[in-house]
């Protein structure tokens, strides 16, 4: 598909649609900013533009349809998997400045939101009416919703609570051709035709762009306990994770941290971490006062059971918001110890843990990597992550092998990917291992279908012929 | 020129773009877009190490940062981007110095390397401006709207201006301030006066000594310190930053301490990284660390005193934090402590305090439209607390809280001091 550059006359019909000069980007400097997320490479864009309403989206979108020039939509751009890259240049459309509604309806246990607005200030705003909204991703607090939304974010509350999709009851998008079109609503039971919601959700932006969204909130927890086990042996901290989720428990969130994250972390901001550990695991469970203090003692004594070094349950709220905050700090602590992050998100059965584990140390030592794990061991979303330097092209080769890798063992276990980064253009070259030929096809078919001329987010998700993992630049 | 010598590549590559700086950043706020966030920034300078940006096209984006460095205190990697940014102006400022030499240069020469280096020079600057004010000129002056010939940065900034010392006064100030009684000797400290701080705000030194003698402190004044460099170094000019800091090391060698203590936040910041400047230099390293160990913020010295806050402060009290002392010294319990201290006080938190009200240094005279946009933010969450009295521990956020509050219409019913001037205040030192 060739595509058309944009041009003097392209400028002026935008021009024509975005009223404020100041939201149209062309200098160097400013097209630069919007050429990288936080994965890997630079892809250059054409033009940016910062629209504010769904109008002004659709007018755009129109335009590309009609030019056949490439669009993508961006929050800030915290995307881990590549999503938000202008891989075949075009139009960026940073939409972090949709971000006037938030609008909570405790009544519905609802939130409707424009797709700028930070996940954390939902968190906030439905807090406040004495509800939540469970997707947590660590970079809440910088994210936006509609990030969290095309990327189908999860974060540590998903062991109970799912992911992104599971909260989201409508939408307004935009398609490939310009349209505006809702889909799904404001009530949770919804089966009216087929479920666009649920494929948009996840779909990276290759199908479409959300403007709007409605969001389903569910009553605040009463309380909340965590603790923290500390392990001598990473294996035997597998093994208090499967006998704590065998037991009857169903923690709110439960992680794991291995030695050089506890490592990373101390040395960022000290919170008292056993550095000499092999791994802590963290674990929460919420609901009922009564219920939650049974249920966290429970898990202690199981962990301990099972050959917890120690294992010490949070006595105060502060004391428990420290023990997340390290966890939130993990990853990008674990840039002190190399500059460059290659972030995974594998995930596999939870019974399989454990094998994962011993896969990922085998991996570890055949390319010599500095390979850490972290992540939600009670979902078997873990995060490898392998820190390198960029700068050592001799390295990267080895960290490429070692990815791949790492994506063969989780899908050879029964597992996944992407547990929610997503796949963006860095995963593409893996999706046939995972769907097979006529899975991928059938995406693909979908695809053709929406957006006949390939200008929604193209080069994500869907591999182009040949196409590898390539972390050495481009 | 191999700009990858000397543009701070290698602390650039620390950065993963992961964007939590974003939220922490000002000129992101109120610019809103990519190219004036710290993410943005440390990019484009490894770009332009790379040789895919001019220097020319770097300029504007590290001019209208704030150097505020809110984003190293929300960067969990660790990202040094004081260094980032002080190392790149360098680049450019050796770069530009050596394409032209305009008009606007000669004079930023003359005031960074002989104005602010020079005590007598800033004496002398000041007796004109005390003149200027005590002889009814200045009334004359706003009267007839002949300030109308400054431009509208200048002007605003005339305008704010605080009512100085006479020379008199400022010439006469004891070298040996004695705690009241001899045996509550807590320590000996010598007081870092700063340039622009001992002339416009000799008041504000001047309290600041009287009330560490009140608490006990035994107050030295050297007589051959000097600026402390901050503004060169933030304008890229590290070797004069070097020279001030040298001369700065040297005098308080002369005396032994317990405390050098200081009440300009950015000066403070610029002082607790006097070792940064000297990596490559041993020996003037060592002596650095030596000076920096024992240098301390005003507040961090009282708050361990016992103060005599006896008058009662009935007011609403809200308090604009210094960005380094925030984000560089990390001095931020103490001056809240003090401020609790003074009976009377109702304390009010603003939105986001520790986001910089956009003065930073000369950033306001330079970006006077970007700083104010800056401001207007600032103000929006100073006005939500209600507060009559805004507290600051900076001369640059003092007058930009001023013009902040003369540009809201304010200026009849909220005052803005230095913590000094409202400790002074209940201790009955005015």
């Amino acid at each position: 598909m060739a595509y058309r550059k944009v041009d003097e006359e392209i400028l002026q019909q935008v021009r024509g649609i975005i009223s404020d000069d100041k939201r149209i980007l062309t200098e160097k400097q400013d097209l630069i900013g919007y050429s990288y997320d936080a994965s890997f490479g630079v892809f250059l864009p054409e033009l940016v533009i910062q629209p504010t309403t769904a109008q002004e989206v659709a007018a755009v979108v129109k335009l590309a349809y009609e030019e056949t020039i490439p669009v993508y939509p961006r929050g800030q751009s915290t995307s881990l998997s590549g999503g938000p890259l202008p891989v075949e240049g075009g139009i960026v459309l940073d939409l972090s400045h949709m971000n006037k509604k938030l609008e909570v309806v405790p009544d519905d246990l609802i939130a409707i939101v424009s797709p700028g607005v930070l996940t954390a200030d939902i968190h906030a705003a439905a807090e406040q009416a004495g509800l939540i909204y469970p997707p947590d991703p660590s970079s809440s607090h910088v994210s936006t919703i509609g990030g969290n939304l095309a990327e189908n974010s999860g974060g540590p509350r998903g062991l109970k609570y799912g992911v992104t999709k599971d909260y989201v009851l409508g939408l307004e998008v935009v398609t490939p051709q310009g349209e505006i079109i809702r889909t799904g609503g404001r009530t949770v039971k919804n089966v009216t035709g087929y479920d666009l919601t649920k494929l948009i959700v996840g779909s990276e932006g290759t199908l479409g762009i959300i403007t709007e969204a409605i969001l389903r909130l569910i009553p605040k927890p009463q309380a909340t306990a965590a603790l923290m086990a500390i392990f001598d042996d990473i294996v035997t901290s597998g093994e208090a994770i499967s006998k704590v989720l065998t037991s009857g428990i169903l923690p709110a969130k439960m992680e794991i941290m291995d030695q050089t994250c506890i490592r990373a972390v101390e040395s960022y901001q000290p919170s008292g971490l056993p550095v000499d550990a092999e791994a802590i695991i963290l674990i929460e469970v919420d609901g009922h006062a009564r219920a939650v203090e049974e249920e966290i003692r429970e898990a202690a004594k199981l962990c301990e059971a099972v050959g917890a070094r120690s294992v010490k349950i949070a006595t105060s709220e502060s004391e428990r918001a420290n023990l997340w905050k390290a966890r939130k700090m993990v990853s990008p602590a674990i840039t002190r110890v190399k500059p460059t992050k290659i972030s995974e998100d594998a995930t596999v059965p939870r019974s399989q843990i454990p094998a994962m584990f011993a896969r990922l140390k085998k991996i570890r030592e055949k390319y010599n990597v500095n390979l850490v794990v972290f992540g939600h061991a009670g979902d078997g979303n873990l995060h490898p992550n392998i820190v390198a330097d960029k700068r050592d092209k001799d390295e990267m080769k080895r960290v490429e092998q070692a990815v791949a890798e790492i994506f063969e063992a989780a899908i050879e276990l029964g597992g996944t990917l992407s547990g929610e980064h997503g796949i963006g253009n860095m995963k593409a070259p893996f999706m046939e291992m995972e769907l097979g030929k006529a899975g991928l096809e059938m995406m693909q078919r979908i695809k053709e279908s929406w957006d006949p001329k390939n200008i929604m987010n193209p080069g994500k998700i869907f591999p182009k012929p040949g196409q590898r993992l390539n972390l050495t630049e481009g | 020129m191999n700009k990858r010598k000397t543009l701070p590549y290698d602390e650039t590559v620390q950065c993963v773009q992961c964007g939590y700086c974003l939220p922490a950043c000002p000129t992101y706020l109120t610019m809103k877009r990519e190219t004036h966030s710290p993410r943005g920034r440390i990019n484009l300078v490894q770009m332009a190490a790379e040789g895919h940006l001019s220097l020319d096209e770097l300029e504007e984006p590290l001019d209208l940062c704030l150097g505020c460095r809110a984003c190293e205190t929300a960067c969990p990697s660790g990202v040094q981007y004081g260094k980032i940014l002080e190392d790149a102006r360098g680049v450019l400022a050796e770069y530009k110095g050596n394409r032209t030499s305009t008009p606007l240069r000669w004079i930023e020469d003359k005031m960074f390397q002989n104005i602010f280096p020079s005590p007598k020079k800033l004496q002398l600057l000041t007796d004109v401006i005390w003149l200027y004010q005590a002889s009814g000129v200045q009334a004359m002056v706003h009267k007839g709207k002949l300030n109308h010939v400054l431009s509208d940065n200048l002007r605003a900034f005339e305008a704010v201006l605080p009512k100085v010392s006479s020379p008199l006064k400022r010439r006469k100030r004891p070298r040996l301030f004695k705690p009241p009684i001899a045996n509550t000797l807590q320590w000996k400290v010598a007081f870092f006066t700063g340039c622009i701080m001992d002339a416009i705000f000799e008041k504000i030194n001047r309290l600041s000594m009287e009330l560490l003698a009140l608490a006990g402190c035994e107050v030295h004044v050297i007589g051959e310190q000097t600026c402390c460099g901050a503004l060169h170094a933030h304008a890229g000019r590290l070797d004069d930053a070097k020279i001030l800091a040298k001369r700065n090391i040297e005098a308080f060698e002369r005396l032994d301490v317990d405390f050098i203590v200081n009440n300009a936040g950015g000066c403070g910041g610029m002082l607790v990284e006097y070792d940064h400047l000297f990596h490559d230099d041993p020996q003037w390293e060592e002596r650095a660390k030596a000076f920096v160990a024992k240098t301390r913020d005003i507040s961090q010295v009282l708050a361990q005193c016992e103060l005599p806050l006896t008058k009662p402060v009935n007011e609403i009290i809200t308090y604009q934090r210094s960005c380094h002392m925030t984000n560089v010294q990390k001095v931020t319990t103490e001056p809240l402590d003090l401020i609790k201290r003074i009976p009377g006080v109702t304390f009010r938190e603003m939105a986001n305090p520790d986001m910089c009200c956009g003065s930073a240094g000369i950033y306001n005279v330079l970006n006077y439209k970007e700083s104010m946009e800056i401001l207007d933010v600032k103000m929006e969450t100073v006005k939500e607390t209600t507060a009559t009295t805004i507290v600051t521990t900076n001369p640059g956020c003092l007058l930009q809280m001023k013009l902040g509050v003369q540009r809201e219409g304010l200026s009849e019913r909220v005052r803005v001091v230095h913590l000094a001037e409202l400790l002074a205040e209940s201790a009955e030192l005015l």
